[in-house]
């Protein structure tokens, strides 16, 4: 018995491996293979859903001319975790930690704009003293989006040192989040009415450090790649995009200031005491891969400034609302007081009082203008809850930028693009 | 600086009796119209001289089962990055035919929202280039944002409004 089924495998293995009429990956439409204007046959290229390059989990049908793309399908929803179905269900303290989910390089700056959404709905006015602490977080985690996203672009193009390089500053930022509120990548700081806690002298140790050794290594990362002679050739003239065609795609943040409109929610409305601080919005020439690198790098510049310029200004006073109904009080006062206590139980048990209303506000993410439309019947949760998450919008003109470029270069498009998958999705 | 009443005005003279009437939250207004007036609408404020609404920031589909005949409703986010002005416009499409013209060909990143729309709701877009769903997967037969599939158990007791005085 085993000595014939040997033989059979043998004799199998042997044989080539034909599968029907596909061989290979031939580009196939209703079984027939697709052929090219000159007769060549085109290729299937699945680009994900788990692919290094796409630094999350989305999926691009690709086909191929040889090296030249012909068309992409994008194909998203890898992630989807239904964060707007779950928040109709959760009380409004509980949906912050799924914004951290979003943008997770910049999480803070979801964290923010959600409450701010919702202190906007409550109308609890936050003090000047949070709202300084807020700006400083929210520049931390710009600082460490766009290292991530400018590192990872010399990644994909061959440079790994930048990468490594920098990972060590976003380590210390890192660190800043930990002082901050404990966690460091899904970090739900800060409360409703202002900060969870103040900062602490070890925080501003650490804030004030940054601000000492950050700029040597931003500048020896941008001696590496500003110039550099195969950095320029990889990038110049890649994936640019016009300005009527960043307006057409609802494209905001660093993509849309590349192609050279000064679009920015911080400047166009400011929100948390952004009018105080002093700063510039880097915009771009020909919106292509270099000047989204190069906007970035700008911006991480003029972030740091406003991080200085909060530090230095820092107001004394309260950190956060007196708004005992939405605030959570101490842990201590919970022991020892009654009105504490109930607070305390209504808070966490989802009790607070809602008014009926209607909100939009946006903030400026990572990525962009991200936006809360929060409709609420008066209920323990929202009626409905939009985000608008930037990377959704501005990424359906891939499949346009791809079109006709070799497959590097719109690799390190979907790179210089920053598409967070846990964006993209929700 | 471009005022609500200036638009709600211009809308007025524009369009009339198709105007179901505006509202104001925290200085967004949304103006009520028909399912037959928005895309145009849209395209008026698109091309308006003065006010110049060319941003299409965000497309929402909502679900009121209580609003009988208009159980579905689509909200247009505008923004004039001129006046630095933000409007929203809203409109209520039965459930049982819920088509609303696409407004792909005005704005190209309308598409995906809605799609999106499309997938959460059942918000049929006419002329649409490609209308399938887009977080969900394809056999899918539901659309899971409407308000009857709840996430949770409905028989818990200890969530119910009425309980806590509301």
């Amino acid at each position: 018995m085993s000595e014939t089924n040997t033989n059979n495998t043998l004799t199998q293995r042997d044989q080539p491996a034909v599968m029907g009429p596909q061989v290979g990956n031939l580009a196939l439409k209703d079984g027939v293979p697709l052929i090219a204007e000159d007769g060549r046959e085109l290729t299937t290229l699945n680009l994900g859903p788990t692919h290094p390059s796409t630094h999350g989990i989305f999926q691009n049908i690709l086909t191929m001319d040889g090296e030249k793309i012909v068309s992409g399908v994008p194909t998203i929803g890898y992630i989807h975790r239904a964060f707007e179905k779950i928040a109709e269900r959760r009380p409004l303290y509980q949906i912050t930690t799924l914004t951290d989910r979003m943008n997770y390089c910049s999480s803070p700056i979801n964290n923010m704009g959600w409450h701010m959404t919702v202190e906007k709905l409550l109308g609890i006015e936050v003090p000047k003293r949070a709202q300084y602490i807020r700006v400083i977080m929210m520049e931390l985690a710009r600082i460490a989006d766009h290292l991530i996203c400018n590192s990872i672009l010399g990644v994909d193009s061959g440079a790994f040192t930048g990468f490594l390089y920098v990972m060590q500053k976003r380590e210390e930022i890192y660190e800043i989040y930990e002082e901050m509120c404990g966690a460091r990548l899904t970090t739900n700081m800060g409360r409703f009415g202002g900060m969870e806690r103040d900062l602490s002298n070890e925080a501003i140790r650490k804030i004030r450090e940054f601000i000492r050794s950050f700029p040597p290594v931003m500048q020896e990362f941008e001696k590496m790649l500003n110039r550099n002679r195969i950095f320029i050739d990889r990038t110049v003239g890649v994936g640019p995009v016009s300005q009527e065609m960043a307006l057409q795609y609802g494209f905001s943040g660093p993509n849309l200031r590349a192609a050279g409109i000064d679009y920015d929610v911080r400047v166009m409305s400011p929100y948390s005491s952004y009018q105080d601080f002093d700063f510039d919005i880097p915009v771009g020439y020909s919106g292509d891969t270099y000047d989204r690198f190069m906007v970035r790098n700008g911006e991480i510049w003029e972030s740091f400034k406003i991080i200085q310029q909060a530090v230095e200004n820092l107001p004394e006073g309260p950190f956060h609302a007196d708004a005992p109904e939405y605030y959570l009080p101490p842990k201590q006062e919970v022991y020892r007081n009654m009105e504490a206590l109930i607070y305390h139980f209504k808070i966490v048990m989802g009790e607070i009082p809602i008014p009926v209303g209607e909100v939009y506000h946006a903030v400026e993410g990572g990525n962009g203008e991200l936006g809360f439309h929060l409709i609420s019947d008066g209920g323990r949760s929202p009626y409905r809850l939009k985000m608008r998450r930037p990377c959704f919008i501005f990424y359906q003109s891939y499949p346009e930028l791809c079109k006709g470029v070799t497959l590097s270069d719109a690799i390190i498009i979907m790179s210089s693009m920053n598409v967070i998958a846990g964006e993209l999705d929700a | 600086m471009l005022s609500n009443q200036e638009i709600a005005d211009d809308l007025l003279a524009q369009y009339g009796d198709k105007i179901a009437g505006f509202e104001e939250h925290h200085e967004i207004m949304s103006v009520f119209t028909t399912v037959e007036t928005a895309k145009p609408m849209i395209a008026y404020l698109y091309n308006h001289p003065t006010f110049k609404f060319q941003y299409l920031t965000d497309l929402a589909g909502i679900h009121y089962p209580d609003n009988t005949g208009g159980e579905l409703s689509v909200v247009y986010h505008l923004h004039s990055w001129t006046h630095n002005h933000r409007i929203m416009i809203r409109i209520f499409v039965p459930i049982e035919a819920p088509d609303v013209p696409t407004i792909v060909d005005l704005h190209k990143s309308a598409n995906w929202m809605e799609r999106e729309a499309y997938d959460f709701f059942g918000i049929n877009f006419v002329g649409h280039p490609n209308l399938i769903r887009i977080l969900n997967i394809e056999e899918m037969d539901y659309f899971p944002m409407r308000k009857e599939f709840p996430l949770e158990d409905a028989t818990r007791q200890d969530k119910i409004d009425a309980l806590f005085g509301r």
